[in-house]
């Protein structure tokens, strides 16, 4: 039955994706286009890149939408819930149980323990993106906007939000001479 | 409300984080901790520290447990769907739109434009991080567990489930505090 595939395909990639979203994107590859076969290697390669012009976690963007073209809204529903439900239930369970002994010493201890481990892990994902940040944009640009998320967010406490919308409306408004040089082509034509 | 809030702390960071789940998390913690105040830092961090030790995308098992944690099950229902429903519900309405601008140098601007700002919200994190963890463990505890982790993680790509299994019992040996 296909809803029952298409559940199989995002439930396995849910708990055997470790990493996040984007550490998954293989599998779900594994799936859709080796295992079941519902897209061709460049359909992934664009549904992928639809994902990645929009914002949010990705892998479920993936589910949600390769569940939708094979399997219609409920095949939606149904990917979604496959990718997302089990691991959250684990999160829900493990916190429950902790939860009966909040007040013993030892869960202090686990806190305590497991906070450099995220702290190195924040650090690491902070590298990269400056890195990567600065690959795309240069030392200078990288380096201003850098700059201004630090006055803007660190010392002024203004919402993150405020920011990164000027810089949407920034990055959809600003023109780019290729562009220009299309539509003066076009232009030309027409005459 | 705290449904309506929920549903505000997680479309924030659903429609502001681009770059994937994990550029959402620093964005996550701006609304719960230091808007909503529901959680602690400490509190965050065991959460996405027992977050990244299970699989599957990261957002979203914030987005359930914190939900559950602030809003029972349908909390944690609102948190999700928040979280998923509106970049999913754009990309399916909106895909001949989105298929025509998908390799535009505008859009690829969108994700570089916005990353140095998730960068500087992760260094925040990072040094509350930190903070806390001086605060909780002590300096020769923490240095102990970051370089340890670090190595592990970085230069023996020890599995993050097995590291962060490593550092709970690290910790309830030697800070427990008890």
């Amino acid at each position: 039955m296909l809803q029952m595939k298409i559940f199989l395909a995002f439930f396995r990639v849910g708990i055997l994706g470790y990493g996040g979203g984007p550490a998954s994107i293989p599998l779900v590859y594994k799936e859709v286009v080796d295992h079941y076969k519902w897209l061709s290697e460049d359909e992934f390669g664009d549904i992928l890149a639809l994902g990645n012009t929009l914002p949010g976690p990705i892998v479920t963007k993936l589910a949600g939408y390769i569940g939708f073209s094979v399997g219609g809204v409920i095949g939606a529903i149904n990917g979604v819930i496959a990718i997302v439900m089990p691991t959250a239930l684990m999160m829900i369970a493990f916190f429950a149980a902790l939860a009966n002994f909040q007040d013993a010493p030892w869960v202090t201890g686990l806190t305590n323990g497991v906070l450099p481990v995220v702290t190195v892990m924040m650090a690491v994902l902070t590298k990269n993106f400056v890195t990567k940040s600065h690959s795309d944009l240069g030392w200078k640009f990288a380096g201003l906007l850098l700059l201004i998320g630090i006055v803007i967010i660190g010392v002024f406490d203004f919402h993150p939000a405020i920011l990164i919308v000027i810089l949407i409306i920034a990055a959809l408004i600003k023109r780019d001479p290729l562009e220009k040089k299309i539509k003066g082509r076009e232009g030309g034509k027409e005459e | 409300m705290i449904y309506v809030e929920i549903f505000i702390a997680f479309f924030l960071p659903g429609i502001l984080g681009y770059g994937g789940g994990p550029a959402s998390i620093p964005l996550i913690q701006y609304e719960v901790v230091e808007r909503y105040e529901w959680m602690t830092v400490q509190e965050f961090s065991e959460v996405l520290a027992i977050g990244n030790a299970l699989p599957g995308p990261i957002a979203t098992k914030m987005a359930a447990f914190i939900g559950y944690e602030v809003g029972g099950w349908l909390g944690a229902g609102v948190g999700l769907f928040a979280t998923i429903a509106p970049s999913l519900v754009m990309m399916i309405a909106l895909v001949g739109l989105l298929y025509k601008h998908k390799d535009s140098p505008k859009v690829k601007r969108l994700t570089q434009y916005v990353r140095p700002v998730i960068a500087v919200l992760l260094g925040i994190l990072t040094i509350q991080f930190l903070a806390g963890s001086v605060e909780g463990g002590g300096i020769l505890h923490t240095i102990i567990l970051l370089v340890g982790s670090y190595f592990l993680l970085e230069k023996w790509k020890v599995h993050p489930a097995i590291v962060i299994v490593i550092s709970i019992v690290y910790g309830v040996l030697f800070l427990s505090g008890g």
